[in-house]
């Protein structure tokens, strides 16, 4: 493969001193594609470089503990007294709620593809189509759907369900209606986690299960579901890691502007760290007072969501090199 | 998989693979609800129920008993349980007002106008005060104007700034990544590339605002600080993994026999990966485009933080610009629950749901015919 790996053109000179005329036949072509492909690897890495470099050098000298643990004070821009503590609160309890949600349903859409449909009925075909289909929906389709769905649909219907009296508890904008709008833009990051790490799981283990007498679940739930727990760990992680930064979902579902208490119960709305990214960089009076608390608070929200996502591609590479050595 | 039950299930089991099952349907039931709880909300939009004239045509009070209970009820723009409590001196009261409301309001010719009509949402119209005719987006004024050709203009600008900008890189990265780089410099390019997904979309919008906006406002020494060259870029940032990760899937899905096939018969490492791997993985590379474009066309936050968001009519990439998306997102917060821009809004929204899902799916048809292909199934 040498000879024709023209990619490191000294190959054409040495050994041939003699003959530098040949330097001639140099492949401009490989040349030039080899590098332009490669600079564009190495400007992607450095864009990449850039931001976070951008946001670590001006963010950390303003992140202490009192920044991470106390509330809003009286100026929410000034970063001298504003923490963000409620804003990591809010961020962390929709997170956890939207876990709950999603994981049994994403769980079990996975189960019923790989273990119980055939691969090519045309259903497994609709329902494949739907879940990819999904994950392409654009994250303000998903905050349309829960303010039309989970707040006045099923939240109004509550309260005239229960019986407030008239006022209003459920159907507006709050933390559960939040979670289950992320729950449901999630669903297809668990699903095709799963899947792929049930797949994985050699077939001789279900034969082997079944021959000795299980029945199909005990097969699932005792001898499938314990080799899949990585697989479905990392499809939380990446479900945690893709919501937590989120913030055109839940603006019409949950999110507030401000609140001088911590949320008490699932129908009060939250402060969120995302949204108040936003709302530090388009609501500021002064821009120039306001740049150190946001970049403080930008390099929370960005820790938060690298550290998960560092973690789920670890799980994944372990878990297929596992994969690769069971095969 | 393709096992059947060593022996019955029991009654239990047979309940819980029944749940199984029908939570297997969530992902379909999903998408339907989608559909249909944004299409409700700007369901009478679609069918020109919505009336925005603030000069109708009024019926005298003395002519009530002459139309039935349901035209009364549209007349008046009540709802049914609104209607149903009051009883005849209150509407007729109501009727009078509508009559007195009329004939105060002003004489502006546009007045009478339906602004929610079809004509208005999509054709120029020369309204008072304008010399010509115009698009315009001014939901929030006495005239609402709803034309929502500039949002899709901006729509469609701002994300063909993003894809020239993220597709050759994104492409030639996963070509270099997946063809000729070595594996060690692979193992490590491919994770960092990833990374950037996970960077979330406001941190980007962030970053456009506060840092690149500058930069090149000064480079360029544009008007507007923001505009959709400025938005195009940062939404390529959140292209780039899109567009890198699926590219680089096709082309290494392509068998490395065929690789091997051109080198042995003198083609150079570039050579065979542009002339014999990059033809035979173009539908998934198509699919990688189409994908990013659905991600762009869809992307909220960045463009609502650094586009700048005026709605004009223009081709330029200078200029300030509004998008679908970012309209969506600044306006629905502060309309009154049902009114006329509260249903043009949701109507935008299906528009938006309505590309995205052809998008996808016809990504998806095209990357399962190449792995079939590929896979040499069927």
């Amino acid at each position: 493969m040498t000879s024709a790996g023209t990619t490191t053109h000294a190959n054409d000179f040495t050994g041939k001193k003699g003959r530098r005329f040949r330097a001639a036949r140099i492949d401009w072509a490989s040349l030039l594609g080899t590098g332009a492909t490669g600079l564009a690897t190495l400007l992607i890495v450095a864009i990449l470089g850039i931001i976070l470099g951008n946001i670590f050098i001006n963010g950390l000298p303003h992140v202490s503990w009192r920044f991470v643990s106390t509330g809003t004070a009286t100026d929410m821009f000034d970063v001298n007294k504003a923490g963000i503590l409620p804003m990591i609160f809010g961020t962390t309890a929709r997170v956890i709620l939207m876990t709950l949600f999603v994981l049994p349903m994403g769980v079990l859409t996975a189960i019923y593809l790989t273990e119980y449909a055939r691969i090519h009925s045309p259903f497994t075909r609709i329902i494949r189509g739907a879940v990819n289909n999904l994950a392409g929906v654009p994250s303000i389709v998903f905050g349309l759907f829960g303010a039309g769905f989970f707040v006045h649909f099923i939240g109004r219907g509550m309260d005239s369900a229960l019986q407030s009296g008239g006022a209003i508890v459920w159907g507006q904008p709050a933390l559960i209606w939040a979670s289950a709008t992320l729950a449901v833009m999630t669903l297809p990051v668990v699903i095709i986690a799963t899947e792929e790490s049930l797949r994985a799981i050699p077939q001789g283990l279900r034969e082997a299960s079944l021959a000795l007498g299980a029945s199909k679940l005990e097969t699932i739930i005792k001898i499938v579901l314990p080799q899949a727990v990585p697989g479905i760990m990392t499809g939380a992680i990446l479900a945690i890691s893709r919501a937590a930064g989120e913030v055109a979902p839940i603006l019409f579902t949950g999110a507030a502007y401000y609140m001088r208490d911590l949320p008490s119960s699932l129908h009060d709305q939250f402060m969120d760290l995302g949204y108040h990214v936003f709302i530090l960089s388009t609501q500021s009076p002064n821009v120039d007072k306001t740049r150190p608390l946001l970049y403080a608070t930008v390099l929370v929200l960005l820790c938060l969501t690298f550290m998960l996502n560092i973690v789920a591609i670890f799980v994944r590479a372990k878990m297929r090199k596992k994969a690769r050595m069971l095969h | 998989m393709g096992l059947r039950r060593g022996h019955h299930a029991k009654p239990l089991e047979w309940l819980a693979e029944k749940l199984i099952f029908v939570v297997s349907l969530s992902a379909i039931l999903v998408v339907f609800l989608i559909f249909v709880f944004i299409g409700r909300e700007a369901l009478p939009v679609l069918f020109g129920r919505m009336n925005t004239a603030l000069v109708q045509k009024t019926i005298p009070v003395e002519q009530m008993d002459k139309l039935n209970p349901a035209q009364l009820q549209d007349y008046l723009g009540l709802t049914k349980e609104q209607f149903a409590s009051m009883d005849r001196d209150t509407l007729k009261e109501l009727m009078s007002l509508k009559i007195e409301s009329s004939s105060e309001s002003s004489t502006d010719k546009d007045a009478s106008i339906n602004t929610t009509q079809w004509r208005y949402l999509l054709r120029p119209h020369q309204w008072s005060g304008y010399d010509a005719p115009q698009f315009i987006w001014q939901p929030v004024s006495t005239i609402p104007k709803y034309n929502i050709v500039p949002l899709i203009i901006g729509s469609l600008k701002v994300t063909m700034v993003a894809l020239i900008f993220a597709v050759p890189l994104a492409l030639g990265a996963a070509i270099y990544v997946s063809q000729l780089a070595r594996p060690r410099v692979r193992e490590l390019a491919k994770p960092v590339i990833e990374l950037l997904a996970g960077i979330p979309s406001v941190v980007l919008g962030f970053f456009a605002l506060i840092v690149m906006a500058t930069v090149l406002q000064r480079i360029s020494g544009s008007q507007s600080r923001l505009n959709a060259l400025c938005a195009g870029i940062a939404l390529g940032f959140s292209v780039i993994p899109v567009v890198f990760s699926i590219a680089e899937d096709a082309l290494t899905s392509v068998p490395r026999s065929y690789v091997q096939a051109a080198l042995a018969l003198g083609a150079s490492k570039w050579k065979a990966a542009s002339q014999v791997v990059l033809p035979a993985a173009v539908p998934g590379v198509f699919a990688a485009v189409a994908l990013g474009f659905g991600r762009a066309i869809g992307e909220t936050m960045i463009v609502l933080m650094a586009s700048g968001n005026a709605s004009v009519v223009s081709w330029n990439f200078f200029d300030s610009t509004r998008t679908i998306t970012a309209t969506i997102a600044a306006e629905l917060g502060e309309v009154v629950f049902g009114s006329a821009h509260y249903r043009i809004l949701f109507l935008i929204g299906v528009l938006l749901f309505i590309v995205t899902f052809l998008t996808n799916m016809t990504a998806d048809i095209v990357m399962n015919r190449l792995k079939i292909r590929m896979e040499g199934k069927r």
